[in-house]
């Protein structure tokens, strides 16, 4: 939790936008700044990589950072910047669609255990409980394993691990606002339960919903260097920031440089969303700051 | 009282069995033939008719998981294909390692974070707090694998003060067995330091502002007693309850760092029975997470019950 401190401009002007407070906290800006450079570099990354991110050389093995390879290149002779640039692109998508998976299951499960209580409750409840009591990874690492190692069932399995945060999160907001008096309004002019859900309850329980996206976004990440570090992610030859530690480890003596690029990436893309989800958490979500 | 824990034990248990449908199911999730996914490359009849026979494959699958549920009852995960080892003894034969490397790990974390978030707290909105902060955020947003990579550039190929990896018995030589888990303990208690640190600080702020505290400074009592005695002893109480709620991230954790420093713990042992396909390995060690991790949160209930004189009534 960076610098919680609600400024005093905040409260003379109520009307100042989330954007408006959010541009006055420096380290969310950073936060956001770095990772739309990420984006762009993901984006971007057929020109700005300086060389084929798959383009092996014999002549050039294991070399240090110089002036035509920046980073270095890797055991195969492959320019290590390019690899990373391409790489962002595994990184960012993992995170997104991760945490797209989990909202899609999560939110609604959490809806109706909030909005319904009683049984349906007790059922997602008990389910939300058996899946946060295998640790996060580990229930991701046996998933990927038993649906084969590939990018895409390592985003699946982050998906499902990370559900329940998002099941817990929606359930407890929509107990926080059920009795408020614009649902019982709703609810008195007759509206049907999913218009009252859809409606009047999710627009105004999505503020910690958007801030526990930013930092899932973050744990996702590394969970999926995570998998692909231990081989369950991106398959060789495509580049991903986690595979590529894992061959660095094998050329520690020699390559050093091999190490460090591809770590640094995913520290300074996590930080980023960190310090974006909690300027995001200060600004749409004061209780929890 | 005894309703609060009864309820607790009984949610513990109904969602201990649904854990276990769960771990069941991971099977279905194989693509193709189960017996030949299980069975492994080889296509050895001997080891499909074994998987067949196992796992009841010819029967419905709710019929499956109940054969499969009365063995997991008896504590029977069945026998690992590849090393014809009992899969709940290749699990415990692992546990003493991880269970030290847990222990050093929570020492590092305790260590660091505690003192760390009461300075944070003791100063805050000063330069000691943005430090703590920073130092926090980063220790949170570092992959401990990398964190442990760097550590052995540094420490072991660098300076060689260090092994790079490997473990010893702490019964065959306790300095070489130290060594070996002075790195690995580290990279595993940093990142949970970073937490500890966190949950120490608000805590920790939260006493300082309550009323014993005041009317202990307002006894003229010293600064010094005022912080250890009152304030710390009262933040620590839902600080040491987290500690229970920590084990999943450690064992999560334990399963990259033991990869990295090569320590043939319980981490190392999934990680080796993913890349075997020794699926039977893999669903008796996710079982056996769950049913540590729901152990613990009942025991960290009945221990903060056991604390709290509020809750007795």
């Amino acid at each position: 939790m960076v610098a919680v401190s609600v400024g005093v401009d905040d409260t003379t002007r109520p009307r100042a936008t989330a954007w408006q407070r959010l541009r006055r906290k420096p380290a969310a800006m950073v936060g956001l700044v770095v990772v739309l450079m990420f984006v762009g570099a993901a984006l971007a990354a057929p020109w700005l990589a300086p060389y084929d991110p798959l383009g092996t050389s014999w002549s050039r093995i294991r070399r240090p950072p110089s002036e035509l390879f920046w980073f270095g290149t890797d055991e195969l002779g492959r320019d290590i910047l390019s690899r990373i640039l391409y790489g962002a692109r595994a990184s960012l998508q993992a995170g997104v669609v991760s945490v797209a998976i989990a909202m899609v299951l999560g939110v609604p499960l959490g809806l109706i255990a909030g909005y319904a209580g009683g049984w349906s409750d007790h059922v997602i409840g008990r389910c939300t409980d058996a899946l946060l009591a295998c640790p996060f990874l580990i229930l991701a690492i046996a998933m990927a394993a038993f649906l084969g190692p590939s990018l895409t069932n390592a985003m699946i399995a982050i998906g499902i691990s990370a559900t329940p945060i998002f099941i817990r999160l929606t359930r407890a907001s929509v107990l926080g606002v059920k009795t408020e008096d614009y649902v019982e309004a709703a609810r008195a002019a007759g509206n049907p339960h999913w218009r009252i859900l859809v409606r009047h309850i999710l627009p105004n329980i999505l503020p910690p919903l958007i801030v526990q996206a930013t930092l899932t976004i973050a744990t996702a990440i590394i969970a999926e260097s995570a998998l692909s570090f231990l081989g369950l992610g991106q398959q060789p030859p495509n580049p991903s920031w986690g595979s590529m530690l894992n061959t660095a480890r094998s050329f520690m003596s020699q390559a050093p440089h091999m190490a460090v690029w591809p770590g640094l990436a995913i520290c300074v893309v996590v930080l980023a969303f960190n310090l974006l989800g909690d300027g995001l958490r200060d600004v749409l979500d004061p209780k929890d700051g | 009282m005894q309703a609060f824990l009864v309820k607790r034990l009984g949610v513990g248990l109904i969602t201990l069995w649904v854990v276990t449908v769960l771990v069941f199911s991971l099977i279905q999730l194989l693509p193709g033939d189960v017996a030949l996914a299980l069975s492994g490359e080889e296509r050895d009849p001997a080891a499909m008719a074994y998987v067949r026979e196992k796992y009841h494959l010819d029967q419905p699958v709710l019929v499956q998981y109940l054969y499969w549920m009365g063995d997991a009852l008896r504590g029977e995960f069945g026998t690992s294909l590849k090393t014809n080892l009992p899969v709940d003894d290749m699990i415990l034969s692992k546990i003493p390692v991880t269970l030290q490397l847990a222990v050093f790990s929570m020492i590092w974390a305790l260590g660091i974070g505690i003192p760390a978030g009461v300075l944070s707290a003791l100063y805050k909105s000063r330069w000691p707090d943005h430090l703590a902060n920073a130092v926090g955020l980063s220790g949170l947003s570092i992959p401990n694998f990398w964190l442990g990579i760097l550590l052995i550039l540094v420490f072991a190929v660098e300076l060689q003060w260090l092994p790079p990896g490997g473990y010893v018995p702490l019964s065959e030589d306790p300095w070489e067995n130290l060594a070996s888990m002075l790195m690995p303990s580290f990279v595993l208690g940093s990142g949970i330091a970073a937490v500890i640190m966190r949950h120490t600080r608000s805590a920790m702020l939260g006493a300082l502002g309550a009323d014993y505290v005041r009317t202990a400074r307002a006894k003229g009592l010293a600064e010094k007693v005022v912080i250890i005695k009152h304030a710390l002893r009262n933040a620590l109480m839902p600080v040491i309850t987290l500690g229970a709620l920590e084990f999943g991230q450690l064992l999560s954790g334990a399963v990259l760092t033991e990869q990295v420093f090569n320590i043939p713990g319980f981490g190392k042992l999934i990680v080796d029975a993913v890349f075997t396909r020794d699926f039977q390995v893999v669903q008796g060690a996710v079982l056996f997470t769950a049913t540590m991790y729901i152990a613990l949160n009942l025991l960290a209930d009945l221990a903060y019950y056991l604390v709290n004189p509020r809750l007795r009534g």
